[in-house]
């Protein structure tokens, strides 16, 4: 881990001395530094996340894939009710609570979706929108090591999310990390083909992503109804 | 003589279609399009073995002609647009057009097994700019919204963006073209479109 660390900022200490004198976007004054991170991280999925999540993907089946997905996306449904509650949405949160119920029993602690098919629709929360509902603004855009896109305000957001997630208290705990390590290996499995679609339609990968990702919690905040920035 | 009726029935079928188009309100154009193509992918075996080429000429065929891809490319260029000369904005909508499709191929080959939900639209038959909601379903997941906007031409309902989960394809093209002009000019951005979709094309 200190090795890691160590390398990480000569990464950073290099990136930032060769990207200066260039016109910086407002969203985005520490471009130099998150360039480094994203270059790191980069650089950490094309030799050990992507061969790994693909390797994965190639020895389940999708219908066991998918399973995995539905397990861990049925404990995160607890704190999904939470934030829609603490961004005064009741009636969603009741219904995320209630999917969990569903889910976790009927659903064989929560393997089958079976609330989805009833018609209790799956939410997007986290504390990063429940900050921003509450008028927080995103702050400067932010690149995290290994969790990549984020700003000041979504990355107070996910240490808040990794703090109370449930998965946090498992234990034994070589029992937990198992379950950490199998949820992302999942997670990264699932944005195999979004990997390759961003490779094939971005000039510059960053920016893509970049501009991608503060839309895209822009839109989740608004809970899809954001009010459209005119273009012209 | 079985294989002849077929034959002159498929071209009544043909001219008929851009009729139809220019007369169908736009979600219904929406919906329309996307179940015919998703159906001939779902078919088509050249296609579900990763056949890219016939999934670039099917949408070419289908999709195509419903979108405005000058009208894109003026939005992602902004107010490089009036800059540019004619020539210079028809082979920047060239390889911007050739961009977009094979992206929207690889969306498409990615999402073609899920249950799409279409929403009713919500504007006044007297409008002329509409944004079309279409939802796909995934079990487990956060259902994909695709927002489809969409402007009344003499040609019927042309798409000027989409919008995936609610990130705008269009705006999302902004930086990346204002940062290459600024770098390398207008011919540079043309030129790095070139070179990405020969790269692209190369690697199929």
């Amino acid at each position: 881990m200190r090795q890691v660390l160590a390398a990480m900022l000569l990464v950073l200490a290099s990136a930032c001395a060769t990207t200066s004198g260039d016109e910086l976007d407002p969203r985005d004054p520490w471009e130099g530094f998150n360039r480094g991170v994203f270059r790191f991280n980069d650089t950490f999925d094309e030799y050990l996340a992507k061969p790994v999540a693909t390797a994965y993907r190639k020895a389940l089946h999708q219908e066991i894939r998918s399973r995995v997905g539905n397990f861990f996306a049925n404990v995160q449904d607890i704190f999904i009710g939470v934030n829609n509650f603490l961004q005064g949405k009741f009636e969603d949160g009741v219904n995320d609570w209630a999917r969990f119920a569903f889910n976790s029993t009927f659903g064989l602690l929560g393997i089958h979706d079976v609330a989805s098919e009833w018609g209790l629709e799956k939410h997007n929360e986290d504390f990063g929108q429940t900050f921003g509902r509450w008028g927080a603004p995103p702050g400067p855009y932010l690149v995290l090591p290994f969790l990549s896109s984020s700003t000041v305000r979504d990355g107070l957001g996910t240490a808040v999310d990794y703090a109370v997630a449930p998965l946090g208290e498992v234990r034994p705990i070589n029992l937990r990390n198992s379950l950490y390590g199998i949820y992302l290996v999942n997670t990264r499995s699932e944005l195999l083909e979004a990997g390759r679609i961003l490779e094939e339609a971005a000039l510059d990968k960053y920016v893509f992503q970049r501009d991608a990702y503060l839309q895209r919690r822009r839109s989740l905040i608004y809970d899809g109804r954001a009010p459209r920035e005119k273009l012209e | 003589m079985r294989a002849f009726m077929k034959i002159f029935l498929l071209s009544l079928a043909a001219l008929a279609v851009p009729a139809a188009a220019q007369d169908l309100a736009p979600d219904a154009l929406v919906k329309n399009v996307t179940l015919e193509v998703v159906d001939l992918i779902a078919k088509d075996k050249e296609i579900k073995a990763g056949g890219r080429a016939k999934l670039v000429s099917v949408i070419e065929a289908k999709v195509l002609p419903h979108f405005n891809f000058t009208a894109m490319s003026a939005l992602a260029m902004g107010q490089n647009w009036n800059k540019s000369s004619p020539e210079q904005k028809k082979r920047l909508t060239g390889e911007f057009r050739t961009l977009l499709v094979r992206t929207y191929a690889s969306a498409l080959a990615a999402y073609s097994e899920q249950r799409f939900d279409f929403r009713p639209l919500r504007a006044k038959a007297t409008d002329t700019d509409v944004t079309v909601n279409v939802r796909v379903l995934q079990s487990g997941t956060q259902p994909v919204t695709l927002d489809y906007s969409m402007e009344k031409t003499a040609n019927g309902w042309k798409v000027y963006d989409v919008m995936v989960g609610g990130v705008s394809l269009v705006a999302n093209y902004r930086t990346e073209f204002a940062n290459t002009v600024r770098a390398s000019g207008i011919d540079g951005l043309i030129k790095d479109l070139q070179t990405k979709n020969r790269s692209q094309a190369e690697k199929k």
